[in-house]
């Protein structure tokens, strides 16, 4: 059997902020149609994995490779263009324009062309058709006038999700899409989690057990900026190294 | 004697480029600590030269004049901050720019309806007056000579409140974690009120300074705060170690600009054309810099960025 | 909430009411002062597109606004000299032909804010203010170093320079040129605004982070609306320079750079009238308090404090309330 190519890979990635060593040899693979979960103490270094993949930090040593194309002296913008989309742990939008604004803003940045100057980019059809199959996907159906900033917490957290989809992506890099949400929020956006895997794989960062163990194909575990295991969540479950590290934490339970 | 000539006009640069940083590292403070952008601390240049000047005129005396310069400034920062600066803290800088420029409007305005439009002048003090002879012949003005002192005292005395004195240890704390140090029960309003206050003396205190050897007008203070914008901008924000650092550049990099560029184009064209082009050119050479500086360190020789 | 286009026709209209009326009176002095609004305005709507649709606070615009100045100075005073604009490698005659000198002065606008923007752009925030005006301090002083076009004395060009069919230097002719400039900008201004660019330039503003995410460059954004905006006000200053008849560097002073962000930030920053408004309680306060007082600017610099302090979001902002946010 071949292994199928990975979509998102690192390469023994290193980083240091002086004596501390946020990122210090992780290899990780991301393959085709897998939700991969991030799992790690807080602390653990999983922020800082984020900015190395998604290219707002430059690592000391190492590759990202995207498609099995080396992004790693690539800026966040040429990693967006090759096919990466990453969500913010804290809810990252443009605040005054409204939902659908945002979303097309996303499908603009997919498709090119915001240097045109004359059509109203509201009176663009087929910009605007796919900025509303996006925001219906995400259950923020009939929400797309409101302005970003007037949204709830958790319909945030969609519209987000929504402008990620937009991008068309390659894969996805999501950042805690659960964080701040209530059980029934969580429950309905593992609902959408696992239906957007059939679009691209999803290298999910996520602090909700419950949502990593009932998503994830894979699970890697972070500690002190090392990946101290990676396997199946059954595997995962009965590591004792993990456990170690988890010790007095739900994951026993 | 070019050679003296430009020893000559590197100390005036030196000169110039203290007194700057005098300026610049009030600006600089008050930026690093609140998050503010003063477009008025050239106000505060203006109100120390005006205070020196009237008070030195009414009693003779310069040194009174200098008290009631770093008197006057301190309290118009402090008044300032009190009143209006502290309601713009939470504000972005756009409300900050439009807030500290119709502060500069009521400033000047203000001491035009004072004053009058003519200018003041203010002699140097007679202890201070003529030349002295520098090791190597060369004669220099006593006065100039004493600025430099006095802003390189300056300078000595602001590294050692901040790296050494309990006011310091606020100030940086400041800096660093805003809730941090209300935490802590430092009464931050009034630190920033002591900030605000200690900035704007510095400033009064170069504008009385400089007074003596210029004429003490309305709208003096803007180009001097343009020029420690510059300044910080190659610095970098923040840091009094940057200004420092900065305020020299530019004061050498101006005055030697002005004194070598239109001799240097002398060699390759006539007289006239070098002196008007070398002119030119000379009042472009510090932006230049900054530009430079930009491009190489886009967060300043000091800065954090 | 669909006040704001009906305050919007309320102003242009007003703008030229009060000219047509003050020329059938024969009070040319007003349709003057309507003039000197219009380009004003003007100068204000391209800052508007740097300060209010990209989020750039930049200081020094009156550089831009003073190169127009100068573009028109330099075109003109040849012809008027008898001379030649260049006669070296070829010869290159001066015109007083007004649409060559707009696009000159649009031209050289458009070009120093490519450089000083490119320069600028790499930093943000609170270096960006001090940056550009300090670049506006530069021109500045070069102009006053400068021997060739009058120095720190300016130059007069004595006759206003011409535009085809129109007499330029009957008062309301030249207000229907500036006027007719102002409309066509703001309705431009208003089509990129919504168009796919106004959207990109609004997430570069309000987002920056989140718009590299989504593969757009916010530094392309930023740049393209600071050469924009750039070359409109290089426009105003070009018709500022023919209104006047002179030019001088104060055109290029670091309190023009203020007065034209106050246009904008008094009328409202990001709005379409803003500037038109802005500008128009400008002038209207400088004729009324300058009556009152020598020391009207004591009075100004007072109200503009009142209104950061109190009332946010400028004249339109207080009238029409919260933008739209379309759709």
């Amino acid at each position: 059997m071949t292994r199928p190519a990975p979509v998102l890979e690192t390469r023994d990635l290193h980083l240091s902020f002086g004596a501390l060593k946020a990122t210090d040899g992780v290899s990780l693979r991301l393959l085709p149609g897998e939700i991969h979960a991030l799992i790690g103490p807080n602390g653990a270094g999983k922020s800082t994995l984020i900015g190395l993949i998604a290219g707002t930090l430059r690592p000391d040593a190492g590759q990202v490779l995207l498609n099995g194309r080396d992004v790693t002296g690539a800026d966040v913008v040429r990693r967006a263009r090759a096919g990466l989309a990453r969500t913010f742990q804290v809810s990252s939008v443009a605040a005054e324009l409204s939902v659908l604004q945002n979303v097309m803003l996303a499908v603009q940045g997919a498709r090119g062309g915001s240097f045109r100057f004359v059509r109203p980019v509201l009176a663009d059809a087929a910009l605007r058709a796919a900025a509303m199959g996006d925001i219906d996907r995400v259950g923020l159906t009939g929400r797309h006038r409101v302005v970003a900033g007037d949204l709830a917490h958790g319909e945030r957290r969609r519209l987000e999700l929504a402008m990620a989809l937009a991008l068309a992506p390659r894969a996805f890099v999501l950042d805690e899409p659960m964080a701040g949400m209530g059980p029934d929020g969580a429950r309905e956006m593992t609902a959408l989690l696992d239906d957007l895997r059939h679009r691209a794989p999803i290298l999910l960062v996520e602090h909700d057990m419950d949502a990593v163990f009932a998503l994830a194909d894979r699970i890697s575990v972070l500690v002190s900026g090392r990946i101290i295991a990676s396997g199946t969540v059954a595997q995962i479950r009965a590591d004792p190294e993990v456990r170690r590290a988890y010790l007095g934490e739900e994951i026993l339970e | 004697m070019t050679a003296m000539l430009l020893i000559e006009q590197a100390l005036n640069g030196l000169q110039y480029g203290v007194m700057l940083f005098l300026m610049a590292a009030g600006l600089t403070l008050v930026f690093g600590v609140m998050g503010l952008i003063n477009l008025a601390h050239g106000s505060l240049f203006m109100v120390g030269a005006f205070a020196c000047a009237a008070v030195a005129g009414a009693t003779g005396s310069f040194w009174l004049g200098l008290a009631a310069s770093l008197a006057a400034a301190a309290a118009a920062g402090a008044i300032v901050e009190m009143t209006v600066i502290r309601r713009l803290y939470a504000r972005d800088h756009l409300d900050q720019v439009l807030a500290t420029f119709a502060l500069i409007l009521v400033f000047s305005e203000g001491t035009r309806w004072a004053f009058g439009s003519f200018p003041l002048y203010l002699d140097i003090p007679a202890a201070l007056a003529g030349p002295v002879t520098l090791p190597g012949g060369l004669e220099y003005p006593l006065y100039r000579l004493v600025l430099i002192g006095v802003g390189l005292g300056v300078a000595a005395g602001l590294f050692w409140l901040i790296g050494r004195t309990r006011l310091g240890i606020r100030i940086r704390a400041g800096e660093a974690d805003r809730e941090m140090i209300a935490a802590l029960g430092v009464d931050i309003s009034r630190l920033y009120t002591i900030v605000f206050a200690l900035g704007a003396a510095l400033a009064g205190l170069a504008g009385a300074l400089v007074g003596a050897l210029q004429s003490v007008q309305v709208g003096m203070g803007e180009p001097v705060l343009i020029l420690a914008f510059v300044v910080i901008v190659i610095g970098g924000i923040g840091s009094i170690k940057g200004a420092l650092v900065g305020a020299i550049l530019v004061g050498m990099t101006d005055t030697l600009g002005r004194f070598v560029l239109p001799l240097a184009l002398g060699t390759v064209m006539s007289r006239s054309d070098a002196g008007a082009i070398g002119a030119a050119l000379a009042s472009m050479l510090i932006y230049i810099l900054m530009a430079v500086v930009l491009v190489l360190r886009p967060g300043g020789l000091y800065g954090r960025a | 909430m669909r006040r704001e286009p009906l305050l919007n026709g309320v102003l242009a209209l007003a703008l030229l009411a009060v000219p047509l009326a003050a020329w059938a009176l024969d009070e040319p002095f007003v349709i003057t002062l309507a003039t000197k609004v219009a380009i004003l305005a003007l100068a204000g709507a391209g800052l508007n597109i740097a300060l209010g649709y990209g989020g750039l606070v930049s200081l020094g615009h009156a550089a831009f606004f003073g190169i127009g100045g100068y573009a028109m100075a330099v075109l003109a005073a040849p012809v008027q000299n008898f001379d030649l604009l260049m006669s070296w490698p070829f010869e290159v005659p001066g015109t007083k032909s007004m649409p060559l000198i707009w696009l000159a002065a649009m031209s050289a606008g458009a070009l120093a804010a490519l450089v000083i923007g490119a320069l600028s752009l790499r930093t943000a925030g609170v270096y960006f203010i001090m940056i550009t005006l300090a670049f506006g301090q530069m021109l500045y002083y070069f102009a006053i170093s400068w021997p060739a076009y009058g120095g720190e004395d300016g130059i007069s060009i004595y006759v206003r320079n011409g535009f085809a069919g129109l007499n330029t230097l009957d008062p309301i002719q030249f207000f229907a040129l500036a006027y007719g400039l102002l409309m066509a900008v703001l309705a431009l201004t208003h089509m990129m605004v919504r168009a796919r660019f106004g959207l990109a330039l609004a997430g570069a503003r309000q987002n920056p982070g989140r718009l590299a995410a989504l593969g757009i460059r916010p530094f392309s954004l930023h740049l393209s609306a600071f050469v924009i905006s750039g070359a409109i006000t290089a426009l105003a200053g070009a018709l500022y320079a023919d209104l006047n008849r002179f030019v001088s560097p104060s055109m290029l002073s670091w309190q023009t750079s203020g007065e034209i962000m106050v246009f904008v930030i008094l009328g409202g920053v990001g709005r379409l009238f803003g500037p038109v408004a802005g500008a128009a309680l400008f002038i209207l306060l400088e004729h009324w308090l300058g009556g009152v007082s020598d020391y009207w600017k004591l009075f100004l610099g007072l109200i503009l404090l009142g209104i950061v302090l109190f009332a946010r979001g400028g004249l339109i902002g207080t009238l029409a309330g919260r933008e739209d946010a379309h759709d």
